[in-house]
């Protein structure tokens, strides 16, 4: 599994105008090493579609794409300009907790880096970033989640299964935000920032006509046993128990699919329009429209999987992860049951929904008051002093499932149990040495006549288990991969 | 994987004024039962949020992504 998030970033206070990619690339220079690395794209193929009956086309990665700025940190994460935004993507994780742990490693990195970038503008100059996904004029960016789910699975249950979860779960997983973009007035506020810019059920598109459906199909591991599943609809969540839940629930309703164990699907009549209207109302009970004619509530389908996934985990055994994050989503559903907003300091929107209404009690605001939206703003800033849901986490009314001391080893190693702990442990001692880093291969420069490529197509391999005492037992690189070979 | 506080516990404080029994005492409402505890965190916001909420709203621009 792994998270990308795309930052907002924005100047303020500088005299000279500086553009979001100047801004972007700054941000990401400042953890750039002086004698840098280049990312190997080489097994990179962002178009390639995962329905069969789609053609590959074979279209090489635009220009622009090539030459911006790009780092790979000792965590094993990559940090690089995308779109105008700073983008951070974990190492690969084994569990939804690590994916938590390694997202809030990424926070902490970025805005630091920001503060650091913010020192090279000029005089009273500052980028601040949000861990958000609009910016209420029309603009949306990304919070991905990846999962390495087996081939042997039908696209087309993907498809079926997948869409009526993503439809449902903004009542957990909405990072939660003032209006709508059709200007609805009876939408006051939402669960989740992204839901009205999905268009379309199904399509390989993340910037134009977004579908529910990701089917871009890089599995970065060996593509005859696996393909990736790339969730585009998530908010970027601050709260750990809406991030576990945001990864760990697809998770285990793709554990319980490769087994073979799911029930069959309910479709849901218009997915788009569903998902709209599911983010829209507070109370997770509004009737969503079937195929078959009846209908069926965000709630009432979340409970469906939830209830499917708990059987088949009973059944099966399960790990003390998975039961973890069951346990959880059945909490926050048992809570929503009753009353959603109850969820605050669980979960993003309900917390953020909460302050809002404080304000709006205590100053007598309406829905438009400027002051509300600079609140829904500034909940996102990653400043720990301005960044208000850092304040409220800060002050204890958010829960935590990691601490401070988890997360700050996290910003400099990787997690323990996936390749990225060879890739981390690379860089840790070989940084010089690297020439190139790609999720699922490296390029070294071990003083031989050619660089040599190694490549890392399995995510399970190159663990701490596997490969520590390699490392310490070569005394240099070249020996590293005689060991690695031999 | 720290700490593993409730919903129901993250509210309490070992601080609240003695008025605040008083005030739960007269009234069932969850809302009111740390009023003095919210009006703390709301002065506390007040003095982080950013001046002229209008233009800097107003300002922040996103380009799309992805």
């Amino acid at each position: 599994m792994g998270l990308e998030t795309e930052y907002g970033i924005t100047v303020v206070g500088s005299p000279v105008e500086v553009n979001p990619v100047l801004a972007s690339s700054l941000v990401v220079a400042s953890r750039r090493h002086d004698d840098d690395i280049s990312w190997d794209y080489s097994e990179e193929h962002p178009l390639r579609d995962a329905r069969d009956d789609v053609p590959d086309p074979h279209e090489p990665l635009a220009a622009d794409d090539l030459g911006l700025t790009n780092t790979v940190l000792d965590n094993g994460a990559r940090f690089y300009v995308d779109h105008a935004h700073p983008e951070y993507s974990t190492p690969e994780v084994a569990t939804a907790l690590d994916a938590v742990t390694w997202d809030r490693a990424g926070d902490r990195i970025v805005a630091d880096a920001a503060a650091q970038a913010s020192r090279s503008l000029p005089e009273g100059g500052t980028i601040l970033v949000h861990k958000n996904n609009t910016d209420g004029k029309g603009a949306a960016y990304g919070a991905h989640e990846n999962h390495l789910v087996a081939r042997s699975v039908p696209f087309a249950d993907l498809v079926h299964q997948l869409t009526p979860l993503f439809v449902s779960r903004s009542i957990y997983a909405g990072s939660g935000r003032l209006g709508s973009e059709f200007r609805d007035r009876a939408v006051p506020f939402q669960l989740s920032q992204r839901a009205d810019f999905f268009e379309a059920p199904v399509g390989l598109e993340t910037t134009l006509r977004r579908p529910i459906i990701n089917t871009r199909d890089e599995p970065h591991a060996d593509p005859a046993r696996w393909r990736r599943l790339h969730v585009i609809t998530g908010d970027a969540t601050q709260a750990d128990t809406a991030t576990l839940l945001r990864v760990g629930v697809t998770d285990l309703v793709l554990g319980m699919l490769e087994d073979g164990a799911a029930p069959a699907p309910i479709r849901l009549a218009d997915p788009v329009e569903s998902f709209h209207l599911a983010s829209h109302d507070l109370t997770g009970r509004l009737p969503l429209a079937r195929r078959s004619g009846a209908t069926v509530t965000a709630l009432e389908l979340q409970r469906h999987y939830q209830a499917a996934v708990s059987r088949w985990l009973e059944r099966r055994g399960a790990t003390t992860a998975q039961a973890d994050v069951l346990a959880r989503w059945d909490e926050v559903l048992t809570i929503a049951e009753d009353e959603p907003r109850d969820l605050d300091g669980i979960v993003d929107w309900a917390t953020k929904l909460a302050l809002l209404e404080r304000y709006r009690e205590r100053d007598g605001l309406d829905w438009d008051h400027p002051r509300l939206a600079l609140i829904d703003l500034q909940f996102h800033d990653l400043r720990p002093d301005k960044g208000l849901f850092h304040r409220l986490e800060a002050a204890g009314r958010v829960r935590r499932l990691v601490d401070d001391d988890t997360v700050a080893r996290a910003r400099i190693q990787p997690p323990a149990d996936t390749r990225a702990w060879f890739r981390g442990r690379m860089l840790q001692r070989f940084r010089d040495e690297v020439v190139a880093v790609g999720w699922d291969a490296m390029i070294v420069d071990a003083g031989r006549r050619s660089y040599t490529r190694i490549p890392m197509i399995d995510p399970r391999r190159g663990t701490r288990a596997h490969v520590e005492d390699l490392f310490a037992r070569a005394a240099d690189l070249r020996e590293l991969l005689d060991l690695l070979t031999g | 994987m720290a700490d593993n506080q409730g919903a129901s516990s993250r509210r309490r404080s070992t601080e609240q004024p003695v008025e605040e029994a008083e005030a739960d005492a007269t009234t069932s409402s969850d809302s009111a039962t740390d009023l003095s505890d919210v009006d703390a965190l709301l002065d506390e916001i007040d003095e982080v949020l950013e001046e002229n909420a209008e233009d800097f709203v107003r300002n922040y621009v996103q380009k799309g992504g992805q």
